[in-house]
């Protein structure tokens, strides 16, 4: 495939400078400028992109339109009658919503504390965000570094709007994750003596990023998968897994308290009704909602279900007006669209180039400045590269890596990358590349207290589900870190407050609440939510959604 | 548009989509074999043979690009053998691979695992190492695996080389893998409570002055 004529042209310009810009470091912006910049060209501050919610707990309150949409919803039960008198599947203490990092987590934990687990999730267990992740995680263990600077990092990449609370235990907690995970079997980079290999992420102060290769999330993912599957059998109490059953609704008991959850099975379409002590929901974001059109990095499930199921049931949302839009997603070849280009790239030390080969933006700052300053390169400067497809990009001029770091180093550190791009014809060792901001992380969730508790009575949620961790904005690195702090807490308080839980009888009352709140706020019957999967058959959108 | 095959029905599609992509232009709602639609899940393996071809391809729906003439079959599920084993009552050793799967003894080196991987993994020869003992170039070879199951639909020894070498890179990362002494001395540090000051005196700032100190932090190199 390769790259056509037109963008040789500008390819060559950007190896005309590479000698020179190796020795040239771009200036950062200063506080004022980011303000700017982001307020000017950040998605999140378009504001027909967004609507106020008519109902729920965050009535009033301003969301993205696709957002609205899915939580102001009908639910996906509302015609099915007579569920409730169909005989329970399952009986569980702890059932975990969701099969990624988060719920493995939980899962784990919730084992251990001495619960009866049932994790079910929408695909198969790990096709998830989690194992997509390809940078790292960050934890300050070096001895230049400490939690308290990694506090400060966290904070002001969230524009200081994070939960105190939540950050503290993040930070603090991260080097114990470490240790953990590696406990499972994980294998993070090291130099032959052991110590891990670290190394910057956008915004931090230290370079405090672990990584797997760039395969990062699916090591942590398949070792995690692998112990839960390994406690399924033979352990005193064991941990059920289904798959292909998301939950569409959950369980409340009369007096508010969350008591179970239906789920639907994908293949037989069979409702089924679990029963349960106290639910975790930890599953993930909802790239796949395409935000103002935008194409995105999430696997094909992230549709913010969890978001509907907690909102619908009462439970309070919070920073669900800001996504996190990647700076580096793939803008050519139009087959991998969207799709990350890790920012271990620029941590490595490849730098942002427009149509001129000149470098315009420092290459890590943090992703909303970085993103914001990509579209103003494209859009205000008219500098962007035009792709076939008029997609508009810049350049990441990999190739300099293996001449700062020795040869090798683009081969060994990013494997995926460079079989992502030969697989198209793009050979990433000699050529720079293409890309474009990506729709990439839900910054906000379902506003949880340290242990992952909502003021739902049972209720937890963990991982990307969750908000106030990251404030307006998370930091590469620390989502594959909150993942398992606050995955193994909610895990803990899950199992704990099951054993105090009575069981109650469950009943879906909560749901002809939600249609009376419908009717009076003058909603239609709208597409019922949670979405479950994004559908791309129709013609029209096959060739350009990723 | 191009003619493929999806399936045993033939539907035109436009050129330059991945297979992935094409089953969606033809149609198909996909609930199984797809999952990150990235090329990290594994989900997606794919079977296919061009009209009056003998040979068989294998490849990732998501990652490959849906050329004229292809006849496509998707693999959504296998049976894998994974026996149940605890990971902390194991020994690093070639013995407990050999414990938990003695099957891989019967590897006759036919090489289909390898033709089969659409990662371009060398996998009989970490399936070579895992009989050797290996641990660590088991380990190392089989690190980019991505467990979408081509290679055990294809293995005539019924072998399933994804959780041979997840066993073997659990092992090297708990057992064999050389310690990190900064990372348990930052992890007793924490738990005395070394830090829980310094974090308070941050939590404590006024918020203009935790944007003074966050300005003026001195980055690292
Ligand atoms: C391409 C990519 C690269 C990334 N790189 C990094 C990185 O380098 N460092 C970093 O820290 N972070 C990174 N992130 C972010 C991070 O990986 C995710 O935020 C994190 O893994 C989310 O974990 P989770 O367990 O909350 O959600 P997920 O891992 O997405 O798991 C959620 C699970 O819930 C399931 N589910 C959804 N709805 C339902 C339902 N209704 N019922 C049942 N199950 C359901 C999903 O199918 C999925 O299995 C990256 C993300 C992406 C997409
Ligand atoms: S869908 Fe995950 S590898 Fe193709």
């Amino acid at each position: 495939m390769s790259y056509p004529t037109q963008i040789r042209e500008s390819m060559t310009k950007v190896e005309v400078t590479r000698q020179r810009r190796l020795t040239e470091t771009h200036p950062r912006l200063s506080a004022q400028e980011r303000e700017t910049i982001l307020k000017k060209f950040h998605p999140d501050y378009i504001e027909e992109a967004f609507r106020v919610l008519r109902l729920g707990p965050n009535r009033g309150e301003r969301a993205p339109r696709e957002l609205a949409d899915a939580l102001e919803a009908p639910a996906v039960i509302r015609h099915v009658p007579e569920l409730l008198n169909d005989p329970v599947s399952h009986i569980c203490d702890v059932l975990v919503i969701g099969g990624g990092g988060a719920g493995a987590c939980a899962a784990l934990l919730a084992q251990e504390y001495g619960a009866s687990v049932l994790l079910t999730t929408k695909l198969r267990f790990g096709d998830a965000n989690t194992m997509m992740a390809q940078g790292g995680i960050q934890a300050a263990d070096k001895e230049n570094d400490s939690p308290a600077l990694h506090y400060l990092d966290v904070m002001g990449g969230g524009g200081f709007s994070n939960d105190p609370e939540l950050v503290e235990v993040l930070v603090n907690e991260a080097p114990d994750v470490i240790a953990w995970l590696e406990a499972l079997g994980t294998m993070f980079d090291k130099e032959p003596n052991g110590r891990l290999r670290t190394i910057h992420g956008g915004g931090t102060s230290r370079k405090r990023m672990h990584a797997a290769r760039d395969y990062t999330g699916a090591e942590i993912m398949r070792t995690l998968r692998d112990e839960v599957r390994s406690r399924g059998n033979g352990s005193q109490t064991s941990i059920l897994i289904w798959e292909f059953r998301p939950v569409v609704e959950l369980l409340l008991d009369d007096q508010g308290r969350v008591a179970g959850a239906v789920a639907l099975d994908l293949d037989t379409g069979q409702y089924m009704l679990i029963q349960a002590r106290a639910v975790v929901i930890a599953t993930g974001g909802s790239g796949r909602l395409h935000y103002q059109g935008f194409p995105t990095t999430n696997h094909y499930g992230a549709t913010g279900d969890g978001l509907v199921l907690a909102y619908r049931a009462g439970a309070k949302l919070s920073f669900i007006d800001t996504m996190q839009y990647h700076p580096t997603g793939a803008a050519y070849p139009e087959q991998i669209l969207g799709q990350l280009v890790t920012e271990k790239v620029r941590g490595l030390g490849a730098q942002l180039c427009n149509v001129e080969g000149e470098q315009f933006v420092f290459p890590l700052e943090t992703r909303d400045v970085e993103s914001a300053a990509f579209i103003r390169e494209c859009q205000e400067r008219n500098l962007g590269v035009a792709t076939p497809t008029g997609q508009p990009a810049v350049w990441l001029d990999a190739p300099m890596i293996d001449l700062i770091k020795g040869p090798g180093t683009i081969a060994r550190e990013l494997p995926a990358m460079v079989r992502q791009y030969k697989r198209f014809g793009i050979d990433m060792l000699n050529e720079p590349i293409l890309v474009y901001p990506t729709l990439h992380y839900q910054n906000g969730g379902v506003a949880i207290s340290p242990n992952g508790g909502t003021q739902l009575p049972g209720l937890f949620i963990a991982g990307e589900a969750a908000g106030g961790i990251h404030g307006r904005n998370r930091l590469m690195g620390n989502s594959l870190l909150d993942i398992c702090v606050f995955g193994r807490r909610a895990g803990v308080a899950a199992a704990e407050y099951a054993k105090q839980a009575e069981v109650a009888d469950f009943s879906l009352n909560h749901l002809e609440n939600w249609e009376k709140m419908r009717q009076e706020a003058g909603l239609q019957d709208d597409q019922p939510a949670p979405i479950i999967l994004p559908d791309y058959t129709r013609a029209q959108t096959a060739r350009t959604i990723p | 548009m191009i003619e493929i095959t999806i399936l045993g029905q033939r539907y035109q599609v436009p050129e330059g989509l991945t297979i992935l992509k094409a089953f969606e232009w033809a149609g198909f709602h996909l609930k199984r074999g797809v999952g990150c639609r990235a090329g990290f899940c594994g989900a997606c393996g794919t079977v296919y043979r061009f009209i009056g071809d003998y040979r068989l391809h294998y490849a990732l729906a998501c990652q490959t690009v849906a050329q004229s003439g292809m006849v496509l079959g998707t693999i959504p599920f296998f049976p894998a053998q994974r026996p149940a084993y605890e990971l902390s009552t194991l020994q690093p050793t070639g013995e407990t691979l050999l414990g938990v799967y003695p099957e891989i003894m019967t590897c006759f080196g036919c090489n289909t695992c390898t033709k089969s991987c659409p990662q371009e993994l060398d996998v009989m020869s970490y399936m070579a190492a895992a009989l050797r003992g290996g641990i660590e170039n088991l380990a190392d070879a089989s690190f980019d695996c991505i467990m979408c199951g081509l290679c055990v639909a294809r293995c005539p020894a019924e072998l399933v080389p994804p959780n041979v070498a997840l066993l073997g890179r659990r092992l090297y990362g708990k057992y064999l893998a050389p310690q990190a002494e900064h990372l348990h001395v930052r992890v007793q540090e924490i738990r005395a409570g070394k830090y829980q000051a310094e974090i308070q005196d941050l939590k404590d700032l006024p918020l203009a002055e935790l944007k003074t100190r966050y300005e003026s932090r001195q980055i690292e190199a």
